[in-house]
């Protein structure tokens, strides 16, 4: 068998894997600094016991699902506050409640939607209240 | 029959021993005894209780409404963020103003006087009892609710404009492009729209949950337009309904209307 262009065809299948691979042998071994997520808003400094609606872990890990269960109870059911786990009871609002305290989008939402390549469209709509200022 | 005076008067003194209760410093005690678990305070809450009903409606009465007045138009835009694209082809609008001849066609004749054919209708949603929109939405992102509102979920509209062709009022609007640059004045405490989503009326239910009638009722200084329960006799619609002859556009169709005209 007889390979046509045997210098272009083996630099290119080598071109291809470097190309290909790049993401696993780049950043092998280096680790990418978690963001870090400001805590400092005026609002937050204000509160006795820095606290969210619900515990950091949950809504760490599930603020997303709290999220579209609020839109649905809003629009769809005409609920509009909400019981957390310790019966206290929050407005449901994302510009009103969740942005009251974390009024700094960009050091906080964004860092870690950034980060872990996430892309709500919540803000396509949902008016950040520093930007309308 | 009517109570007597001395009846009205023991009402009249009972009433106001009642409203004076829970002022009084020892019953004000217990009730901050008690534990408050569930309950919401004032400040979730908003200051005023939600409005409730079992069916909205309005009536508009465009005889009261003053010369080139488009103040409804105004502060129902505002509060919820409608933009203007400064081009007829791209229009937004909630609530208009119609010739009588478009909103009535099958009732104007030739023979109508000016005083009428000249009147600016106030046209909007008619938040219809068997609505269209509702029956072709392929996403159920508009829905009726049970006060009969007919809403718009704009987080599940695909833009598919079908409610657009379904509504026979042409109240919907579709955003082309995104709305948020050609909104004047952005309201925070109402969202905006994004491309490629219809927009329409919502009579207003985000201030009946704050206990606030609708915008541009509350702004028509003339009181052309009245909103309230069609079911209860004592509301500010049936207080109008009741004692005078109404019109609902085309209600041939079988929407059901809940959008009343006085002419």
């Amino acid at each position: 068998m007889k390979l046509y262009n045997r210098g272009m065809v083996i630099a290119g299948i080598v071109a291809f894997l470097i190309a290909a691979t790049f993401p696993l042998w780049y950043g092998r071994g280096k680790a990418v600094p978690p963001p870090d997520l400001k805590l400092d808003t005026p609002a937050l400094e204000r509160l006795k016991e820095k606290r969210c609606i619900e515990s950091t872990t949950y809504m760490r890990a599930s603020h997303m699902k709290l999220l579209a269960a609020w839109r649905d109870d809003v629009v769809r059911e005409g609920k509009r506050t909400y019981t957390a786990a310790d019966g206290r009871i929050h407005q449901i609002s994302l510009t009103g409640t969740c942005l009251n305290c974390h009024s700094n989008k960009d050091k906080f939402c964004d860092r870690c939607h950034d980060y872990s390549g996430a892309k709500p469209a919540c803000w396509s709509c949902h008016i950040i209240p520093e930007e309308v200022r | 029959m009517a109570p007597t005076r001395r009846e009205f008067l023991k009402i009249a003194g009972f009433s106001a021993v009642g409203l004076a209760l829970p002022f009084l410093p020892s019953l004000a005690f217990d009730q901050a005894g008690t534990p408050t678990a569930g309950s919401s305070s004032p400040a979730v809450q908003g200051p005023l209780p939600a409005l409730k009903a079992k069916r909205w409606a309005m009536t508009v009465e465009p005889r009261k409404c003053r010369p080139d007045c488009t103040d409804c138009i105004a502060a129902c835009h505002l509060e919820h963020n409608v933009p203007d694209f400064r081009n007829p082809k791209d229009d937004i609008h909630w609530i208009s103003l119609e010739k009588v001849e478009h909103v009535f066609p099958a009732e104007t004749h030739p023979r109508l006087p000016e005083s009428i054919t000249k009147l600016p209708v106030p046209v909007l949603c008619n938040h219809c009892e068997n609505p269209p929109c509702v029956r072709v939405c392929p996403t159920q992102a508009t829905f009726k609710r049970a006060d009969g509102i007919v809403m718009m979920d704009y987080h599940r509209c695909i833009g598919c404009r079908f409610c657009m062709a379904a509504c026979p009022y042409g109240s919907r609007s579709m955003n082309w492009r995104d709305p948020r640059p050609f909104v004047r004045k952005i309201n925070p405490a109402f969202p905006t729209r994004t491309k490629g989503v219809v927009e329409k009326c919502n009579f207003c239910e985000e201030r009946l949950a704050r206990g606030i009638l609708p915008a541009c009722v509350i702004a028509c200084k003339d009181k052309a337009l009245a909103f309230g329960d069609q079911e209860d006799p004592r509301s500010d619609v049936r207080l109008i309904l009741d004692k005078c002859l109404s019109l609902r556009r085309r209600p041939e169709l079988g929407t059901g209307p809940r959008v009343y005209y006085i002419l």
